[in-house]
């Protein structure tokens, strides 16, 4: 069983967790990812590993209740258990020879976008990150991002934190300042990652986006995480979950996530969630 | 003692197809004690054995045969039991028109002995007369792993554990048995059957380890530094391959591994379970295996009005055993033959509702011996389907492979081995089932199984 030690409301559809899984703590390294599973007739859910702490032995994970699993999730407490919990699953996160970076979150994206500012910061790179949000009451994680970054551009849609605008408006300012990077990574919801590969597209800078597709094992077997990348089918559990965005069929891959919307709602209802 | 020179084997009692198509129990319900002594006397107990020799894990035919005749069903199971670690399993899933019955000379004539059927009579009759007493041997002090717990390391597993070594089993999934829990359903292998199995080496003294994807958490030298001696991969099949066809990435559109994983081990078909299914009016599924008819006479149960299997060649060709094409049908599964699938249309809303199709012939035979099909130009046509599940084989999983030095494939990915000990370019390291053959069957990953077994302890104890 995989205790929860520490519990975070981050905001308020945002929760954070430190769970016990030292293997998993042992090997984790920046975008990689863990399946869980919180009851036996639960479904396996992905989730990217938020941080990790080698010492004591624990993986944080960072998640939005967008369905019943995370919904279900979120009810547990501290001394809870969850029932199965993978990985390191797909690929680390390539930090080494980079100068400068842009890490861009979105939402909840910044979860991840935190533990990566802080890989490419400790691998010596000068990072610069914008974080976005849909307004004041849903930021989350400002002094841990402050901490891995040289500057942090915290973003608000509606402008309630004195900065309005995407994440998108903040990045094409800097572009056009003159700043230089030679890595952008991207982190959040689709369409703003597709929004970030096509202004980085037109700068010619290279740029990584960690995608979040429907899994069910997480280890090649079930192709549910398919997605078309340079032409060809790629698996983002065994071949990412980090893939070249100026490659991505982004039509493709955004349709697919509304794979099971239907059969989502439905299962939300059933569970008066 | 009087030979049955009936000329046909004893029938199996079935569920009726029309029933049975809404459901998931089993659809073959087992042969009751006066069907088996009945079947069992048409055994005319041959000296030369030749349905042993087309067993891969020799099992004592003629013996256990005997033992029903004489109503010791018990010691029949017994008799199984010492060659074959998996009798309920193999009873049910095992090819035997193609292996023991293929040898049986009550087939020469006629219908071979249901050797099948006897095996699964007497693990059943086991079953539910007596309760499973594990033998805990005494540990010989050397330990040994075991990765993935499908039919080949359960079977390593099994005998090595009986020769009294300290055995565990790292499991990807949740829930230990590969792909007899996640791939076959449970209308063909009931699940409370292989959880028993699997209880039973537990009982043993096994120690299982789910949740453990070697390759990532642990690599395999890591698993030798914690104390191993020797390890035996048994990982399974790995990715599934998709058409290669316009519109795959059309909702609606999966592998039979998803499908199927989503239904039997996620239980997506009970009410109970959160799991997402869709749930589709019309289904093509594209191959001639018995994975695609898994997957055909799931979408059935699930509720579909018409399902389809599409297969580029003949139904001669068809890999699927005649026994599974023969329920498909009876369950009103249609065959669309010499058929192969060109471009999968859809929706605005991007959901699967059609598969052009182009009609084939055969032409000469390929390199599997098979003829090949060829398209015959202008003979498009459109099926209309909201689902389209893929289940046209798979190729070998690579996590393991790219995270042990040492270790070689063959060009396909296939961990390559040492014939008869399934030894791999590792010293210590052993392999066996679909990493090795791809994608192939139950008995012969038991049989490979059992092979690394015997070597792995030869390898120890030199």
């Amino acid at each position: 069983m995989y205790k929860i030690l520490n519990k975070r409301v981050l905001n308020p559809y945002v929760t954070w967790m430190d769970i016990e899984a030292p293997l998993i703590a042992k090997k984790a390294r920046a975008g990689q990812f863990i399946i869980l599973r919180v009851n036996e007739k639960g479904e396996r859910i992905p989730l990217t590993i938020a941080g990790y702490d080698r010492g004591t032995g624990t993986v944080t994970i960072i998640f939005q209740k967008v369905g019943v699993t995370t919904m279900l999730l979120d009810k547990l407490e501290v001394g809870d258990s969850l029932l199965d919990f993978v990985g390191p699953l797909g690929r680390a996160t390539k930090v080494e020879g980079y100068s400068s970076v842009a890490i861009i979150g979105g939402g909840v994206g910044c979860a991840i976008a935190y533990p990566e500012a802080k890989a490419f910061h400790d691998a010596g790179a000068n990072v610069d990150m914008i974080a976005g949000f849909r307004n004041k009451d849903m930021l989350m994680l400002e002094k841990e991002m402050a901490e891995v970054s040289d500057r942090l551009f915290v973003m608000t849609d509606d402008g309630s934190n004195g900065n309005k605008g995407f994440v998108t408006v903040k990045l094409k300012q800097l572009l056009e300042a003159g700043n230089k990077y030679d890595l952008v990574v991207a982190i959040g919801p689709l369409p703003m990652m597709r929004a970030v590969s096509d202004i980085t597209k037109e700068y010619g800078i290279k740029t990584i986006v960690s995608m979040n597709p429907i899994m069910i094992d997480g280890t090649g077997m079930c192709g549910g995480c398919r997605l078309t990348v340079g032409g060809q089918v790629k698996f983002a559990c065994v071949d990412g979950p980090e893939f070249d965005a100026h490659q991505i069929d982004w039509d493709e891959a955004m349709q697919r996530l509304s794979q099971y919307k239907r059969e989502e709602h439905e299962c939300r209802l059933m569970r008066g969630l | 003692m009087a030979i049955n020179k009936q000329m046909k084997k004893t029938p199996m009692p079935e569920q009726n197809p029309d029933i049975r198509a809404s459901n998931f129990d089993e659809v073959a319900t087992g042969y009751s004690e006066e069907m088996a002594v009945n079947e069992a006397k048409r055994c005319l107990d041959c000296k030369h054995r030749p349905c042993v020799a087309g067993c891969p894990v020799n099992v004592q035919i003629p013996d256990f045969i005997a033992q029903i005749v004489e109503g010791d069903y018990e010691g029949a199971y017994q008799t199984i039991k010492q060659t074959n670690s998996l009798p309920a399993v193999c009873g049910r899933v095992c090819p035997q028109e193609s292996q023991c019955e293929l040898k049986c000379v009550r087939g020469i004539k006629g219908e071979p002995v249901a050797i099948g059927r006897l095996e699964r009579f007497a693990a059943d009759y086991h079953m539910a007369h007596h309760e499973d007493k594990a033998e805990c041997p005494k540990p010989n002090g050397h330990r040994v792993a075991v990765v993935g717990s499908g039919p080949a390391g359960l079977t390593c597993a099994g005998d090595l554990a009986k020769l009294g070594y300290q055995v565990t089993v790292f499991e990807a999934f949740h829930t230990a048995g590969g792909v007899l829990m996640y791939g076959i359903p449970e209308f063909r292998l009931p699940k409370s059957i292989v959880q028993r199995e699997i209880d039973m080496l537990r009982d043993m003294g096994v120690k299982i380890e789910t949740n453990m994807v070697i390759g990532k958490v642990l690599s395999i030298d890591e698993l030798f530094e914690q104390g191993y001696e020797a390890v035996f991969i048994g990982s399974g099949a790995g990715l599934p391959s998709f058409l290669g066809i316009p519109g795959e990435g059309l909702l609606g559109v999966m592998s039979a591994n998803e499908f199927l994983t989503r239904i039997n081990l996620m239980k997506a078909y009970r009410d109970d379970y959160d799991t997402p299914i869709r749930r589709a009016k019309r289904v093509a599924v594209i191959g001639g295996g018995n994975v695609a008819m898994d997957a055909a006479r799931c979408a059935k149960r699930l509720g579909a009005e018409s399902v389809y299997i599409v297969y580029r060649r003949s139904e001669n060709e068809m890999p699927a055993r005649l026994e599974e094409i023969h329920h498909a049908k009876e369950e009103g599964i249609e065959f669309c033959l010499l058929t192969a699938p060109v471009q999968i249309h859809g929706d605005a809303n991007g959901n699967v509702n059609m598969l052009e199709c182009i009609k084939m012939e055969l032409g000469e035979p390929d390199e599997s011996g098979r003829r090949r099909p060829v398209e015959i130009k202008g003979s498009n046509f459109s099926l209309e389907v909201d689902m389209v599940i893929a289940a046209i084989g798979n190729t070998p999983n690579p996590l393991i492979r790219m995270t042990t030095p040492g270790l070689e494939a063959n060009r396909k990915g296939c961990l390559i081995v040492e014939e008869n000990t399934m030894k791999t370019t590792r010293d210590g390291v052993y392999a066996g089932g679909d990493i090795v053959t791809g994608a192939a069957t139950v008995i012969l990953a038991m049989g490979a199984g059992k092979q690394a077994a015997r070597a792995i302890d030869e390898y120890i104890q030199s």
